[in-house]
């Protein structure tokens, strides 16, 4: 049974979190000619943005309602609608998603009914372009939760409902916010191997994946279309990759019928084997050479990697399935995981992470609990304390915007997970201590057996 | 909110500003701020532009009282260097929960985060950010900050500018308001002298102040409190008693330099440290100011000796870049200070400008571009993004110098781009800056990676040599046809 240590303090120091309407946000990005709206002040957007762009090394379309003084206090639904109106002339997206923020949550505001009027007033001249709301204030969750409540949001807003005549081949994935660029594009190679034809709502691999358009667009391009949510219910199966897409999954099974797998993880060997044996029964093919191959590949990585993972001590603070996709992961290569901090104490997941305890916090606690251990893994922001403790950091998840490419690292399925351990055992490897003298000699460095695993718990 | 509202009306009645006195009477009461179009604003929000102007004060401990998302995700996201202390790049935030603002538990929450700060990292003292919720909620931040002065004997100083209150712009002034409320003035220094300064609006990014800093030590002249870049809190708390000062970046801390002119007796300038002459040009008016303080008149003299002997040897290493960068068309998309101080160098190594953005220009500013351009065509307020894009991937200036907001305009249309903003990466003023900067655009425009993004892949080219394609059908021919792609690839790619 892990514990779940819930936050103590008062001032959060170093966030680990992203908010919540960023990753709503996130998620449209992942649909084709969409166009997010941030309902709040004009700094909500702009700070989102910066972030957007410093991750992705992309122009990023984002807008804003620009809610000011006088709105917050007679109320936005004005500027709501007038941003809608304006995207739509400016911009003429496919879809706009609007994710609230604090400021209107706090006020209150009943966007739902006011984007209800919105399309009301304005029918015709909204016509082919789908406006769907995700609720999410910023004092509430983080990325996870607004990426599935954006996910739920487009499937309860667009999808067709009732049951239609299922496609035999057709496979809806609906794929956590912690799959990278490169995840989506290695997952749509594998699904469409054995003869599939996967929907995968968000596809951040069409639109933030890097491509220079030989025209300027000011929205997405590339990503799912709207007509591919629309049809997401004649799907056969539908499979959701981390547990926080498990609602949006339940969504698309309440209206549509379409059954639904969920897979906590793709990486590893155990998780991937489940998956490549689904897809298989579901589409009645063998599984293709090259799968086996790759198959063999990582089974080889797991053989030669496995030396510089034995034994190590492994502090990680992320997004909770992504911190399960990791914790498990090394565990899985013979670590221990140190510390083990995320974002929300709100998701299941917690509980099957390999750890003794998950503590809810920020970069601050991951810094304090993580003395000793012998690699950090978490965002950008964990570079402070990497430096401060001497402690080699592998950076993962959002925002990476002191590296270039983070999009392109592969992390799940076998090629995935070979990948992962060649990375970490290289990190490993640069970061070794030459043997001294001083460290090897057995009358200072002798632990009496009860030592060995003392509790970090203690640290508390 | 009512303190607030004066404090707007306050600070957008700004005699020292030229946009302001030329408005009439009813025009100026309606303040600089335009309203924003929904669904087409850009730039941030007033918190956002207090945190900009005060952060950069190295050991102060920055507490956003907030949600989330207000500092969540925008911490550590600007470029301004220290040379001692790391505490300003430690995020502090109340990340206020549903159940604060149900229960309204924002007060309480932020007094004890004031404590645990003070008990961790012991600062010299914690700002304290208003934001959107927190002002929404009506917490009382300056009864708070003043409470917990009271109890921890510790400087706590509120910083009243949420994010509703309108612009970046407004709460770069709101920040300045709450220096002089609560920090300007509480210390006395015990060192005073003749040739004191104060910098205000230098943000030292990447560390660009240590290019002038020397130049000033060499005249013995001392920078009291350069706010906020690399400053510390006492610093900025004893910048009263400076004889002089330079007001740097003007629009956002103008209103800093006229009251403590006003308040202190400190006379001020407007200057730029970008650019040869201008970096001359405000060395010139630092002496110039202390001298009229009471500072011996010899000061002027070295500080000519070294004007000339420093542009001498900028010249001299610009010179190297002319034969480079002759003719060589740069568009200039950025605002105010930035564009008519780089804009005479650039043409001084043969350069062209195609345009220049003047969207944050004074009227002066413009007037400095009319006579530097000898061609107004060449100013505009601001170019659509579409336009924009269109122009570049026409190849109508070989290089854009902007902020990263319009970054992927440049690159996306395959024309080379120099970040002369915020999260530059090198640092630009005095006179090494712009022999630094000219070498960066040279390094940008001669990279040999345009060469290949520019040119269309193999198959995509007019299709003149498709006939031998398609003609060789026979197993010799498909081999020669496979050599020559082979050695045209390795030429290519491979010799350079």
């Amino acid at each position: 049974m892990v514990r779940i240590l819930r936050k103590i303090k008062s001032a959060a120091v170093n966030p680990l979190k992203s908010s919540q309407p960023l990753g709503a946000a996130f998620a449209f990005l992942g649909v084709e000619g969409a166009m997010p709206l941030f309902h709040g002040s004009q700094g909500c957007t702009s700070f989102a943005l910066v972030l957007f762009v410093r991750h992705f090394k992309e122009a990023i379309p984002l807008q804003t309602t620009a809610m000011d003084e006088v709105a917050t206090i007679l109320g936005g639904a004005d500027h709501l609608e007038e941003a809608i109106l304006n995207l739509k002339t400016r911009t003429k997206p496919k879809l706009i998603g609007v994710c609230t923020t604090a400021l209107v949550e706090t006020r209150g505001e009943d966007c739902a009914s006011d984007i209800a009027n919105v399309k009301l007033k304005h029918a015709e001249e909204l016509t082919g372009t789908e406006v769907v709301l995700a609720n999410t204030p910023d004092f509430g969750g983080a990325i996870e939760e607004g990426w599935a409540k954006a996910v739920a949001a487009m499937i309860e807003g667009i999808t067709r409902s009732g049951a239609r005549t299922r496609q035999p081949k057709k496979i809806a994935i609906l794929p956590g916010c912690n799959l990278t660029v490169a995840d989506v594009e290695h997952l749509r190679d594998m699904v469409e191997s054995f003869g599939l034809n996967p929907v995968i709502l968000p596809d951040v691999s069409g639109s933030l994946d890097g491509t220079v358009p030989d025209r300027w667009v000011t929205t997405t391009y590339g990503g799912t279309s709207v007509e591919e949510i629309r049809e997401l219910g004649t799907a056969v199966q539908c499979i959701v990759i981390g547990e926080h897409m498990r609602h949006p999954a339940k969504t698309l099974h309440g209206l549509t019928g379409v059954p639904y797998a969920v897979f906590q993880s793709l990486t590893g060997l155990m998780a991937v084997d489940r998956f490549v044996s689904l897809l298989s029964a579901v589409s009645g093919a063998a599984v293709p050479a090259r799968v086996r191959r790759h198959r063999a590949q990582l089974e080889d990585a797991l053989l030669d990697g496995h030396f510089h993972f034995g034994g190590k001590k492994i502090a990680i603070a992320a997004e909770p399935d992504q911190l399960y996709q990791l914790a498990t992961f090394f565990t899985g290569m013979g670590c221990d995981i140190a510390a083990a901090v995320t974002t929300t104490d709100m998701s299941k997941i917690l509980q099957k992470v390999p750890a003794e305890w998950v503590q809810i916090g920020d970069l601050g606690d991951l810094e304090a609990l993580a003395a000793g251990a012998d690699l950090l893994v978490t965002h950008s922001h964990g570079r402070q304390a990497s430096r401060r403790l001497g402690i080699p950091l592998m950076r993962v998840g959002f925002p990476i915007f002191d590296r270039l490419g983070s999009q392109h690292k592969l992390r799940i399925l076998y090629r995935g997970t070979r990948d992962l351990i060649f990375d970490v055992a290289n990190i490993f490897q640069a970061n070794q201590h030459a043997p001294t003298p001083e460290a090897l000699d057995p009358f200072r460095k002798r632990e009496m057996p009860d030592e060995l695993r003392s509790s970090p718990l203690t640290r508390h | 909110m009512t303190s607030l509202s004066a404090k707007i009306q306050d600070v957008f009645d700004e005699p020292a500003c030229d946009n302001n006195r030329g408005k009439d009477a009813k025009a100026r009461k309606q303040g600089c701020s335009k309203p924003l179009t929904p669904g087409a604003a850009a730039g941030g929000c007033a918190f956002d532009g207090a945190k900009i102007v005060l952060q950069p004060i190295t050991d102060v401990a920055h507490l956003v009282h907030a949600p989330l998302a207000c500092e969540g995700n925008s911490w550590d996201n600007r470029g301004a260097a220290s040379s001692g202390p790391t505490l300003w790049r430690t995020s502090f935030t109340t990340d206020l929960t549903e159940l604060d603002v149900v229960m309204g538990q924002g007060e309480r929450k932020l007094f004890r985060a004031i404590r645990e700060i003070k008990d961790t990292y012991a600062p010299p003292a914690v700002f304290v950010y208003s934001t959107c919720v927190t002002a929404l909620i009506g917490d009382d931040i300056e009864a708070v900050c003043k409470r917990a002065a009271e109890k921890f004997g510790l400087a706590v100083v509120p910083i009243n500018a949420p994010g509703l209150a309108g612009s970046k712009n407004l709460g770069n002034k709101l920040a300045a308001e709450a220096l002089l409320d609560h920090v300007i003035g509480t210390v006395e220094p015990d060192d005073a002298g003749p040739y004191d300064i104060n910098i205000l609006g230098e943000f030292n990014l990447s560390g660009e102040f240590w290019l002038v800093k020397p130049l000033l030590d060499r005249l013995g002249i001392r920078v009291r409190a350069c706010i906020p870049g690399d400053a510390r809190y006492i610093d900025v708390a004893s910048a009263h008693r400076a004889q002089a000062a330079m007001l740097v970046c003007s629009s956002a801390l103008i209103n800093l330099a006229r009251k403590m002119a006003g308040r202190w007796d400190i006379p001020f300038f407007e200057g730029s440290f970008y650019g040869i002459t201008d970096t001359s040009e405000a060395l010139r008016n630092i002496a110039e100011l202390l001298v009229r303080k009471g500072a011996d008149a010899e000061i002027l003299e070295r500080t000519d000796t070294l004007i000339a002997e420093q542009e001498a040897i900028a010249w001299k290493k610009l010179e190297a870049y002319r034969q480079r960068l002759q003719g060589k068309r740069v568009l200039l998309n950025t605002g105010g200070v930035k564009s008519w101080s780089v804009v005479h160098a650039l043409m001084e190594v043969g350069m062209e400008i195609v345009g220049t953005s003047v969207k944050k220009s004074t009227v002066e500013d413009k007037e400095r571009i009319k006579r530097i351009l000898k061609d107004e065509n060449h100013m505009f307020e601001q170019m659509a993004a579409r336009d924009l894009y269109a122009m570049l991937s026409k190849h109508k200036a070989d290089i854009m110098l902007s902020g990263g907001r319009t970054q992927f305009i440049a690159l996306k249309a395959k024309t080379p781009w120099l970040d002369i903003n915020q999260e530059r990466q090198h640092p630009y003023a005095g006179y090494d800056g712009m022999v630094e900067l000219v070498r960066q655009i040279d390094l940008a425009i001669h990279n040999p990676i345009w060469d290949q993004v520019r040119e269309p892949a193999p198959w995509d080219r007019q299709p003149a040599g498709q006939d031998d394609l398609a003609s060789t059908k026979n197993g010799t021919a498909t081999v020669n046809v496979f050599n020559e792609f082979a050695g045209a690839t390795a030429h290519r790619f491979g010799n350079r």
